[in-house]
């Protein structure tokens, strides 16, 4: 990881009217990571990536890409930006080779190597049976790659995927999804998204923004441990009195599920696991499912988002 | 800037659109060329003894021309509708948005892709008088005077119809208010004919098209006709470009 960050997000703040979209919102993006933009419909993602790409001037804020200040030296710092918005932008009655040459023809790829851009372009989108198909012809699917291979056509620094993957079939999705981890290879990736599982697959960074507010900002793996919770299920044939199961060192409450199966909250520093085993064979409770539960990333996600609402409204 | 014009040309030629209004434009043309003719034909007689009687660029020509200035108010309001308005329907500005490119290269490129078509019809609607040169003297002086003022004249209504595209993301919205201002710019000087008072008057007569097309027409060439065309141009040019602009900043 380098030093400098590519592109460096200070203090952005958008005004819809007088409705505040994006208050105050800060962070970098370091070479070769993909950045996931996590949060529920409305909360600023796309307006984020919009202020990003240019497409819309923050009302406060600086934004450097490599060393350019986007409002300053807008040209300099476009050129080192892919953009993918929420609808892809395309020329419906352009095939898919014209289109893409007129897109690096904008992003000033010199005739030289023209060709060969978009022949890369189009490789790695997974495009080479359709260059001559209209644009409008395609499938929603094929739509997005060609957005994607628009927006990575000039090899730029940093690639902004916003929703890549809505309104897309599963197995479109997870195409889409194969084809960004390939574009992470080579590229930093911002990649906006309401989808959870989306993220944990394909990004080392999460930030989760609500209501114009970045409350979230660690590694994949922080998102991780968050997801860790205090839980053992597990089904006994024979159980024992559930004084029995209190008694195990660390275990709080016993909750039973049906009369064979129980959830076990347990204090996050002992883990009676061990313990738990050890007595279920000696005692013979015929132990047959042993589970650590985990929170599901949804209901992290909804954590994360009531945590700081409660700490908004008590500092109101 | 021009990979933008010839972009914006080569997908105007991938409309039906297009062609249907080319075709169109053109057989109405000729329809009133052949009845200018006809005209002429019937009249021929009468003047040829009258010294300094109007000729063939006079009777024919020179008509042709004011009446094709109409057929493009009609049209030119169709081809520039689109223009930005439906990039904006579509979605797609912000591919030109987030490239490396200026508001002002993303205008002037839409531009002088439109501008280049109806260069093309005007080349097309000028072979027409031209091919009287085959069996009569023209005036060529008068005929290039006329061309000139009759691009001069699209070339405005090119820029007022990008600038009434670039503020709705409904084509037909753009079409109508364009046609609708071309036609108040043709008729304004209207108001002038009845006299209310001689200031607005002149006001009116100064920004009717129609004042500063005739005399092009006549064969005059004044430079505040020129300059009134050029002005219309980059005015609206410029509307457009602070239009978009103020986009970025909602």
């Amino acid at each position: 990881m380098s030093s400098s960050p590519l592109l460096s997000a200070q203090s952005l703040s958008h005004y819809y009217g007088t409705h505040l979209a994006v208050n105050n919102v800060s962070f970098d993006i370091y070479k070769g990571e993909v950045l996931g933009f996590l949060g529920p419909n409305g909360a600023g993602k796309s307006t984020t990536m919009k202020m990003l790409s240019g497409n819309l001037a923050p009302n406060h804020g600086q934004i450097m890409i490599n060393g350019y200040d986007l409002l300053r030296q807008p040209k300099q710092a476009k050129a080192h930006i892919g953009y993918l918005p929420e609808h892809p932008p395309l020329y419906k009655e352009l095939t898919v080779k014209e289109f893409l040459y007129f897109c690096a023809k904008i992003n000033l790829i010199s005739s030289k190597h023209i060709n060969s851009a978009i022949n890369i372009a189009i490789e790695r989108c997974g495009l080479s049976d359709m260059t001559k198909r209209l644009i409008g012809n395609l499938s929603k699917g094929y739509q997005q790659r060609v957005g994607i291979a628009q927006a990575i056509i000039h090899t730029p620094a940093v690639v902004i995927l916003d929703e890549p993957t809505s309104g897309l079939d599963p197995i479109q999705i997870r195409e889409i999804r194969h084809l960004i981890r390939d574009i992470a290879s080579e590229h930093s990736v911002i990649l906006s998204t309401h989808i959870l599982p989306e993220v944990q697959m394909l990004c080392d960074r999460v930030q989760i923004i609500s209501r114009g507010q970045l409350i979230f900002n660690d590694t994949t793996t922080g998102l991780n441990k968050q997801r860790q919770a205090s839980n053992l299920l597990c089904t006994l044939l024979s159980p024992p009195p559930l004084a029995a199961l209190q008694q195990i060192i660390g275990v709080i409450t016993v909750d039973t599920l049906n009369p064979t199966q129980f959830r076990l909250h347990y204090q996050p520093e002992i883990n009676p696991t061990a313990e738990l085993l050890s007595r279920a064979v000696t005692q013979q409770w015929q132990l047959t499912e042993l589970m650590p539960e985990q929170h599901s990333l949804e209901d992290v996600f909804m954590n994360i988002i009531q945590q700081e609402s409660s700490i908004v409204e008590q500092t109101i | 800037m021009f990979t933008l014009a010839r972009n914006e040309l080569y997908r105007l030629f991938l409309s039906p659109l297009t062609w249907v209004v080319l075709a169109l434009c053109q057989l109405l043309v000729a329809y009133l060329f052949l009845t200018h003719i006809d005209f002429f034909m019937q009249v021929q007689g009468k003047i040829s003894a009258i010294p300094g009687a109007p000729g063939v660029t006079e009777m024919i020509v020179i008509p042709l021309l004011n009446n094709a200035a109409t057929i493009l108010l009609l049209i030119a309001p169709l081809i520039t509708m689109r223009l930005i308005a439906e990039e904006r329907r579509n979605n797609s500005l912000p591919l030109l948005f987030s490239a490396p490119l200026s508001i002002l290269q993303i205008v002037i490129g839409k531009y002088l892709g439109t501008l280049s078509f109806f260069i093309i019809l005007l080349m097309l609607i000028s072979l027409m008088p031209l091919s009287l040169s085959l069996g009569a003297d023209l005036d060529y002086g008068v005929i290039a005077s006329g061309l000139l003022g009759l691009a001069l004249l699209v070339a405005s209504f090119t820029a007022i119809g990008l600038f009434l595209s670039s503020l709705t993301a409904q084509p037909t919205i753009a079409a109508v208010s364009t046609f609708a201002f071309l036609f108040l710019l043709w008729i304004i000087d209207w108001a002038g004919n009845t006299q209310i008072t001689a200031e607005t008057s002149n006001l009116f007569n100064w920004l009717s098209l129609l004042r500063h097309y005739e005399p092009l027409l006549q064969g005059e060439v004044n430079s505040s006709d020129l300059a009134y065309f050029l002005i219309i141009i980059v005015v609206f040019l410029t509307f457009t470009i602070r239009r978009l602009d103020a986009e970025r900043l909602n």
